[in-house]
């Protein structure tokens, strides 16, 4: 193996560790305040991308996509507003088995509903002019709208980090992942937090699905097949944790990426036996604990 | 200042509160005394709105507070300093005093963090430390600090004594009578019953969820009756 194959391998390897990032911090985040794992997660990223595809297919110009980049994440971070007053604010007491049957009649509500709105036919976004094509990196020539999804997957990662450690917010978050008795008692409204809390969460996977639109097909399937990958990322790098998430994707990407150059064939085993062993190793995942980031 | 009017709390089924009433008055340090499990948690948490009576009104300045959320309650007026180690380890000593002086943003009152600091110095030392590891005298002082920062015109003390080593128990009692002396309303639920009835004014005594004996400290500890169901040693003096 060369260098060039290594830089390769490496690029596309840190491309499907970012877009895993991107859904699963969302996820991660939204259960280390709320201790809620939510299945519908994929589906609002899949908004995201459809949201993206009918900006592209209204009129195809570049500076949509920016437009759509800015705009998606706060359309389905309404949808994940809406959806928690509605619905998931009422069984944050109620036992796992609930919440996990809640966010599924989410996600079968949600997918219907986009069934309806954009049919069973793939949409497609264009990427924009100016990220389309290549760019030399390291000697070789790769494709510059996956080096822009690894840039926005760091940029992801240090915002959040960010928020949660420079933040009034984030320490309000923290707290209430804590205690939000006692956060209440100081006088946060600790319902609105939570609000905050999912709305931005669904926001991040909307963000997710408008960065990823324009490399895939945008189907009603894309929601369903990125929530199991992005759930075992979560758990691997240990849920709540975000840095967790940078982590596991990483290894999932690399995983993925070696996988598929020896033994393609078994390669979409590889990231559910590395899951067995992490777990095997510590079952509360590489950056769990009870509680925190 | 409070007027708690018959209330009846349950936790599920079992009904932890059979109809207490009692009345703080403005500046006054009243004490809620009572074995384990007698209810004096459970009150505190009626008030403040976290297992909200079934039954019953609670008034604060006149004002019904019962049904409101926890929040609306802290920010009626209400400091709530918890029992335990409730502080939010996850964040530094310096991050949960902002935290709280951020949910107080609005109130008028003497209390900032500066004053705060002034009172605890030993938390200005602290102040980059993670609050999960603090003693728990520290930890004591950062919960009483926080809920001061709401500016309250009632503060709940939630066994403050629990757990602190006799030098820090004497601490607290400097503590607590200097916001005495800075007419704060007070109720202190206390398992160590000879410091709550040095220091209050007032004393009710709870017992399976209903209040047995009322009055003036000074004749609660002096009732022979008293002190036997209390448990208290003649010779042990507080504070």
């Amino acid at each position: 193996m060369n260098l060039q194959v290594i830089v390769i391998e490496g690029l596309s390897a840190m491309t499907t560790a970012a877009s895993l990032f991107i859904i699963a911090a969302g996820l991660s985040l939204i259960f280390g305040a709320l201790r809620v794992i939510n299945v519908a997660h994929g589906t609002l990223y899949m908004y995201g991308a459809y949201f993206m595809a009918t900006l592209f297919a209204a009129s195809g110009s570049g500076w949509l996509f920016w437009v759509g980049l800015l705009v998606a994440p706060l359309f389905v971070a309404a949808i994940g507003a809406i959806a928690e007053v509605t619905l998931l604010r009422r069984v944050y007491e109620r036992d796992h088995l609930v919440q996990l049957l809640v966010t599924y009649s989410l996600f079968l509500i949600l997918s219907d509903l986009a069934l309806r709105f954009w049919g069973t036919a793939s949409l497609s976004a264009n990427q924009p002019p100016s990220l389309s094509g290549a760019a030399m990196v390291g000697g070789v020539m790769f494709p510059a709208y996956d080096l822009f999804v690894i840039g926005c997957a760091v940029a992801m990662g240090l915002a959040l980090w960010a928020l949660l450690g420079r933040t009034m917010l984030g320490w309000k978050i923290r707290a209430a992942v804590e205690d939000p008795e006692t956060l209440a008692a100081s006088g946060t409204n600790v319902k609105r937090l939570f609000t905050l809390v999912f709305a931005i969460g669904s926001g991040l996977a909307g963000f997710g699905g408008a960065v990823i639109a324009p490399l895939q097909s945008v189907d009603p399937g894309m929601g369903q097949s990125v929530i199991v990958s992005a759930f075992i990322v979560a758990v691997i790098g240990g849920l709540g944790s975000i840095a967790g998430a940078a982590i596991g994707a990483t290894l999932i990407g690399i995983v993925e990426a070696v996988g598929i150059f020896y033994l393609p064939s078994w390669a979409p085993a590889f990231i559910f036996v590395a899951m067995i062993v992490v777990l095997a190793v510590r079952p509360v995942g590489l950056m769990g604990q009870k509680l925190g980031y | 200042m409070l007027k708690i009017d018959e209330i009846h709390t349950y936790y599920g089924q079992s009904h932890i509160l059979q109809g207490v009433s009692l009345e703080i008055a403005a500046g006054e340090c009243v004490a809620l005394l009572g074995r384990n499990g007698a209810g004096k948690t459970t009150t505190m948490r009626s008030i403040m709105g976290m297992t909200p009576p079934r039954r019953g009104r609670i008034a604060l300045d006149g004002a019904e507070i019962t049904g409101l959320s926890t929040h609306q309650i802290a920010r009626a007026g209400i400091g709530y300093v918890p029992s335990g180690r409730r502080v939010f380890s996850e964040l530094t000593v310096r991050q949960n005093l902002d935290l709280a002086a951020h949910d107080a943003k609005g109130t008028v009152g003497p209390w900032t963090v500066e004053r705060v600091l002034e009172m605890f110095p030993k938390l200005v030392e602290l102040s980059g430390r993670g609050a999960g590891f603090l003693s728990g005298g520290e930890q004591q002082m950062l919960k009483l600090g926080r809920a001061l920062l709401r500016n309250p015109k009632l503060l709940l003390l939630d066994e403050p004594t629990e757990g602190l080593a006799p030098v820090v128990v004497k601490d607290l009692f400097r503590w607590i009578k200097r916001l005495m002396r800075e007419d704060l309303s007070i109720l202190l639920s206390e398992q160590n019953s000879s410091f709550a009835l040095n220091i209050s004014d007032r004393g009710y005594i709870l017992e399976k969820g209903q209040i047995r004996f009322s009055a003036p400290s000074s004749e609660l500890a002096n009732s022979r009756e008293i002190r036997t169901y209390l448990g208290i040693d003649s010779k042990t003096v507080a504070g």
